[in-house]
């Protein structure tokens, strides 16, 4: 391997222990501190902040940039996987009917 | 470097002990659920990574350690563009903030944990780990066979999406450019979000937290290494607190 092949394993590495870091970040100190209240209570609300802050800009922006076109699979593909879901419920039959409406609009027809 | 055999023993048995509880099934189960998605997003990184041109080494280490899908994608530029390694570096530890919050909220639960454990635990929960857990037990356990059941699920939780992350990851490698990224496979991570969103949204007040969120996501995209995610969560759990404070008192 070249100089340049072992800087990017070492990078790669690194990258790992910054997961670990991250994801174990309040888990290193021994130290048990306890949250505020008010902390504690928000707190409940972030996990669906976190996902709806990821998946709303995927669906409904290119970029950052509100799409401007209905020709485009991917809010219609959300509409229909929402439906699936609000009369069903599964996770893997919301991927499924989502999945079904995006490939051929975006495959096919390229919106 | 070598451990105590007894010490290695120990172990193995705790995690067999943790393997054998329903708990541990029941974990693993609940992400096979998303796996469709978990997968598919797994394969689009798996390509990514290999048409970044790393070598093979650096790729099949990635795919299998870093388990972490948005800091291997915002890493794989900077690499092949030759950056200084604290930049990478940086670079995921930003794109990765948000895990910080998740581990504030999760702390009490990994407080009898070794810390050694609690880093292995750590690094098992991603997003959608930390979603499903928090969802199915909203406290910290404080008795014994709570305590067992909770880590049990962590475990089967976390080893679950590991290894689909993984393997998904190695065959996206083996795939190279012959799946075209045009296809956009890893749209169906972002319906398997949508559907947890809908599980999460049980109240009035899950409902603004989810759409404040989408709505700074949005506003705040221009900001750099998707720091809009975490002003999208801080801006959505502060409203959600006054809103609480606010009809409390009325």
């Amino acid at each position: 391997m070249s100089g340049h092949d072992l800087w990017t394993v070492a990078t790669v590495l690194g990258l790992t222990a910054v997961t670990v870091l991250t994801r174990a970040f309040f888990f290193l100190s021994n130290r048990d501190g306890t949250l505020p209240p008010w902390a504690d209570r928000g707190l409940r609300y972030a996990p669906v902040a976190a996902v709806a802050a990821v998946i709303v800009p995927e669906i409904v922006t290119t970029q950052g940039q509100l799409i401007t076109t209905w020709m485009d699979a991917r809010p219609i593909a959300a509409l229909a996987a929402a439906a699936w879901y609000g009369w069903r419920r599964g996770v893997l039959g919301t991927i499924i009917v989502g999945m079904a409406v995006y490939l051929p609009l975006h495959v096919a027809l390229g919106w | 470097m070598s451990l105590p055999p007894s010490f290695l023993q120990s172990r193995l048995a705790k995690l067999s002990r943790l393997a054998a509880h329903p708990e541990f099934a029941i974990g693993l189960r609940e992400m096979l659920t998303v796996a469709p998605g978990i997968g598919a997003w797994g394969v689009m990184t798996g390509v990514a990574m290999v048409e970044s041109g790393m070598n093979l080494v650096a790729v099949l280490l990635m795919a299998v350690l870093v388990f972490a899908g948005s800091s291997q994608l915002a890493a794989l530029p900077l690499l092949s563009g030759g950056a200084p390694m604290w930049v990478v570096l940086a670079t995921g530890f930003c794109v990765n903030l948000r895990f910080i919050v998740f581990s504030a909220h999760l702390r009490p639960y990994v407080r009898h944990q070794s810390r050694l454990r609690r880093l292995m635990s750590g690094y098992l929960f991603a997003d959608i780990n930390y979603v499903f857990f928090t969802r199915r037990f909203p406290t910290p356990a404080t008795e014994r066979d709570a305590i067992l059941a909770q880590d049990a699920y962590w475990v089967g939780s976390g080893v679950c999406g590991w290894a689909v992350w993984s393997l998904t990851g190695l065959v996206g490698v083996g795939l190279g450019s012959s799946v075209p990224r045009s296809w956009g496979l890893g749209f169906a991570a972002i319906l398997a979000l949508l559907a947890i969103t809908g599980s999460l949204i049980t109240s009035r007040l899950q409902l603004l937290s989810a759409t404040v969120a989408g709505v700074v996501a949005i506003v705040a995209y221009a900001l750099p290494l998707k720091l809009n995610i975490l002003v999208a969560i801080g801006v959505a759990v502060l409203a959600c607190l006054v809103s609480e404070s606010r009809s409390v008192r009325r």
